[in-house]
């Protein structure tokens, strides 16, 4: 189990990314494999961030990764701020994001496309947000 | 860190913007500065990306927040030259269907002419 543990400001979304690549470098993933998964998690923790702790740096967001083999590789994303209601998230329609002019909405739809799980759920006062991806490795 | 640099050609009269670097939700409110002023300075625009070696959504939503504004001031607008995992971000969402994306300097020349 990997575990990098942060506060909760935009910078540190680099940070996250370069824990990430370590861990799935250490794994033995292709570089192009690694990418898409170090963007699923930092849309997640991007939103964590701005969203459910208002980019609040006495907060703070704890990033858990775990490798399971043939199972694929799990992350879990923990924080403590206002929860993500995923069962009420709507896929925003592309057409209607360029005529509004609007520049969010689009995380979560690259998260879906990309990771093969995707779960948020609250236990007691955290929210937990669990994802699994299966990849070939490389090594 | 996001890079921006800017570029004015005269004859062919071009607005070459360079994006390097990675834009994620704390840079990308320079991506769109940079935008901003390459769509006030001219109607051909195109968009270096060869350096850049990261963009998350923050960064798309910048790109897809401007092709309405393209397209009533009537600006060519081209992006080129992304290494290959930068582009697939741009596909996972077909973006690359919005978005006039060529490989090289030459081909984006020649599509805002």
């Amino acid at each position: 189990m990997h575990q990098f543990k942060t506060n909760c400001k935009r910078e540190r979304l680099k940070e996250i990314r370069h824990f990430v690549a370590e861990v799935l470098t250490d794994i033995g993933l292709s570089e192009i494999d690694a990418h898409k998964v170090i963007l699923a998690v930092d849309e997640v923790c991007a939103n964590l961030i701005i969203h459910s702790n208002k980019c609040n740096p006495s907060e703070c967001l704890e990033v858990f990764i775990e490798d399971h083999g043939l199972d694929g590789v799990l992350f879990e994303i923990i924080d403590y701020g206002v929860g993500f209601n995923y069962n009420n998230y709507k896929e925003p329609n592309l057409e209607e994001i360029i005529r509004k002019r609007k520049k969010g909405g689009l995380g979560i739809m690259l998260v879906k496309n990309i990771m093969d799980t995707v779960e948020f759920k609250n236990e007691e006062n955290k929210n937990i947000c669990r994802m699994i991806k299966k990849f070939t490795k490389t090594k | 860190m996001i890079k921006i640099d800017n570029h004015i050609n005269d004859n062919p009269e071009y607005y070459q913007l360079s994006v390097g670097g990675e834009v994620d939700a704390s840079s990308s409110i320079h991506l769109e500065e940079g935008l901003k002023n390459a769509m006030t300075s001219s109607k051909k625009i195109i968009v270096d990306l060869a350096e850049l070696e990261y963009i998350s959504s923050a960064g798309l939503g910048v790109f897809m927040s401007i092709i309405q504004e393209l397209e009533n001031q009537k600006i060519k607008f081209v992006i080129y030259g992304m290494a290959p995992k930068v582009k697939e971000v741009f596909e996972i969402l077909g973006l690359n269907q919005l978005i006039n994306i060529k490989d090289t300097k030459e081909e984006a020349l020649a599509a805002i002419q």
